[in-house]
């Protein structure tokens, strides 16, 4: 799996959904529209504009709570974010992530340590964080079956397209 | 080992026995989307060049959210869904006709179904003892087309709430206690079982009021196991056939217990911007109110409304305090309208919106201006939730939010209760 190398963008506890992206944009299905409202209650309107492609968002307990709007992690990924790293996430967004592609991390001590500005690289397959600005290392575990397959084929779409629920299935009760 | 309900729903749709932390492929039951969601679905079927439902009667688009639009943008992102509904057979529950989570209890679920709606809220079927949770929109137009979903079965957490509930004390104190106590996530992931003496005495509206917030502890969903109240609710809405006895196994495996003692409890509100932010009302000084908002698949129910109009009957709003009511589904409206509720709170200074989502998802019918605040009946209270981030949201029952409304503050409803 890829190596992602970014800027660190940091967030604190509980962001939800609302604040990634608010209800009053749900009408857009346009990844691109979606991006340019990101972050917009805490950051303003254009943010994603000064968000680098491959840059990384550290959030804290919680990250993503709320409404279900998948929304969220496309305006996310539309804007360059390559990854988020939280203590903790809700799991819709964290289903919704994987479902588009967007690999999530949970590792507390990172998501505490590391500050806004930072530069991090991270191996997926390895489970290693990398702050190339601070040099200190974390590890996580790796990720389940379904999270990698998600990945793999960039998301859940192209995964059904791929192989479908039902070899998925077969492969599961075999395994 | 025995099984928790999440634990044999999923099994039956799996077709084998499964287990917690498995992966699987479920079959679903019924799958819905609303006009938020759903326009996403829609184009992600439409890219796919998949474009039908595997279930016509059970697959879903509900216009609730911003019902009627309010602006052209939401129109053409609904007008999507109708053509959609035309063009494959999908129902469709238009606009004035309710919230989702609502007329999906009246309408479609079952004990024993396994329900998935992108919408966090879907959780609230679960009272029916369906396993009932929310999910995206790409898992949710693979529904519609496929009727599949994957899933990881969860751990159960088990809430045992015991004893009587005081008088002026409701269902949403009840979770609004569990959330203060195990925290915003305190069950992420989790599927929350509630059970115990005072679950079992409550009506099916009060209890749709409690799974309905089980997401606001991160829970995957909540659940309630069937019995005769579920019965007599099935029947009363003409599906009593369907009615099947569902519960946890006496051995099945828990991951946590928590036993909560009702008699203990006092009217609770929840503070800004999170859920788990609960004071009793002993405890509250001198909030002074801008709005009140009683409706939402929280607290929008007949019952609901009946407790808000017990208080607001001959009385009026505080003259700085606007009140907004709107019923959860047509039916309730109806409801409400013949037993003379919608006069008591047209009387009392209220003004009466269509059936719906309401302010509650910040698109229309109560925008907050900056700086003002809202005591509000439904489940969430992030910042920015009621659209526009200047303003501060407190959660409640209806019976606080009407007395509240009379006082201008937030004030104790035992002081109304005749």
């Amino acid at each position: 799996m890829d190596i992602i190398h970014g800027k660190v963008w940091k967030f604190g506890d509980n962001v939800d959904t609302d604040l990634i992206i608010p209800a009053r944009y749900l009408n857009m299905t346009d990844p691109e529209e979606l991006a340019a409202h990101l972050f917009e209650p805490i950051k303003g309107e254009n943010f994603n504009e000064i968000v680098g492609e491959s840059d990384i968002v550290i959030g804290g307990d919680n990250f993503g709570c709320g409404s279900s709007r998948e929304h969220a992690p496309i305006a996310l990924k539309a804007s360059g974010v390559a990854c988020v790293v939280a203590k903790t996430f809700a799991r819709i967004f964290y289903r919704n992530s994987f479902n588009i592609g967007l690999p999530l991390i949970i590792q507390p001590e990172a998501a505490e340590d590391i500050q806004d500005g930072e530069i991090l690289n991270i191996n997926l397959g390895e489970g290693k964080i990398k702050n190339q600005t601070t040099s200190k290392e974390y590890s996580f575990p790796a990720l389940e079956g379904m999270m990698i397959k998600l990945l793999e084929n960039k998301g859940l779409i192209s995964y059904i397209l791929n192989e479908g629920y039902d070899s998925s299935e077969k492969r599961e009760s075999s395994g | 080992m025995g099984k928790t309900i999440s634990e044999k729903i999923i099994s039956e749709h799996v077709g084998r026995d499964v287990r917690p932390g498995e992966f699987v492929v479920a079959r679903v039951d019924v799958v819905m989307a609303q006009d938020g969601t759903g326009p996403l679905s829609v184009q992600e079927l439409k890219k796919m060049d998949m474009e039908r439902v595997f279930d016509k009667r059970n697959s879903i688009l509900f216009i609730d959210h911003a019902s009627p639009s309010p602006r052209k943008e939401l129109s053409n992102a609904q007008k999507l869904l109708r053509e959609f509904s035309k063009k494959t057979g999908a129902f469709l529950s238009d606009v004035g006709e309710g919230v989702c989570h609502q007329r999906l209890v009246e309408d479609w679920v079952n004990p024993g179904n396994l329900v998935v709606g992108a919408d966090s809220h879907t959780c609230t079927s679960g009272a029916l003892g369906a396993f009932s949770t929310g999910m995206g929109s790409t898992d949710i137009a693979l529904a519609f087309a496929l009727g599949k979903v994957w899933l990881k079965v969860p751990e159960t957490y088990k809430f045992i709430v015991k004893g009587k509930l005081p008088d002026g004390v409701y269902s949403k104190d009840i979770i609004l206690h569990i959330i203060g106590k195990i925290g915003a996530d305190g069950a992420t992931y989790k599927a929350m079982e509630f059970e115990g003496d005072v679950i079992e005495n409550l009506s099916m509206s009060s209890r749709f009021t409690i799974t309905n917030m089980a997401v606001e502890a991160g829970g995957k969903t909540g659940l309630i196991g069937t019995d005769g109240i579920t019965k007599s609710y099935l029947k009363k809405r003409g599906r009593g056939n369907k009615f099947r006895e569902i519960k946890s196994d006496s051995d099945a495996n828990f991951e946590k217990l928590f036993e909560i003692e009702a008699n203990k409890l006092e009217p609770l509100v929840s503070f800004p911007h999170t859920v788990d932010n609960v004071k009793g009302i002993s405890n509250i000084e001198d909030v002074k109110i801008d709005q009140v908002f009683i409706g939402t698949c929280t607290n929008g129910r007949l019952e609901d409304l009946r407790i808000a109009a017990s208080i607001l009957k001959d009385k009026k709003r505080h003259p700085d305090t606007r009140l907004i009511v709107v019923p959860a589904s047509r039916e309730v409206f109806l409801d409400a309208l013949r037993e003379g509720l919608i006069e008591i709170f047209l009387q009392a200074g209220a003004a009466v919106e269509s059936p719906g989502c309401g302010p509650c998802v910040g698109i229309h019918k109560g925008v907050l201006a900056d700086g003002e605040i809202v005591l509000s009946t439904q489940n969430r209270n992030f910042e920015g939730r009621m659209g526009n981030p200047e303003g501060f949201i407190y959660l409640s029952s209806p019976a606080t939010a009407a007395a509240s409304a009379i006082e201008g503050k937030i004030a104790d409803p035992r002081r109304y209760l005749k």
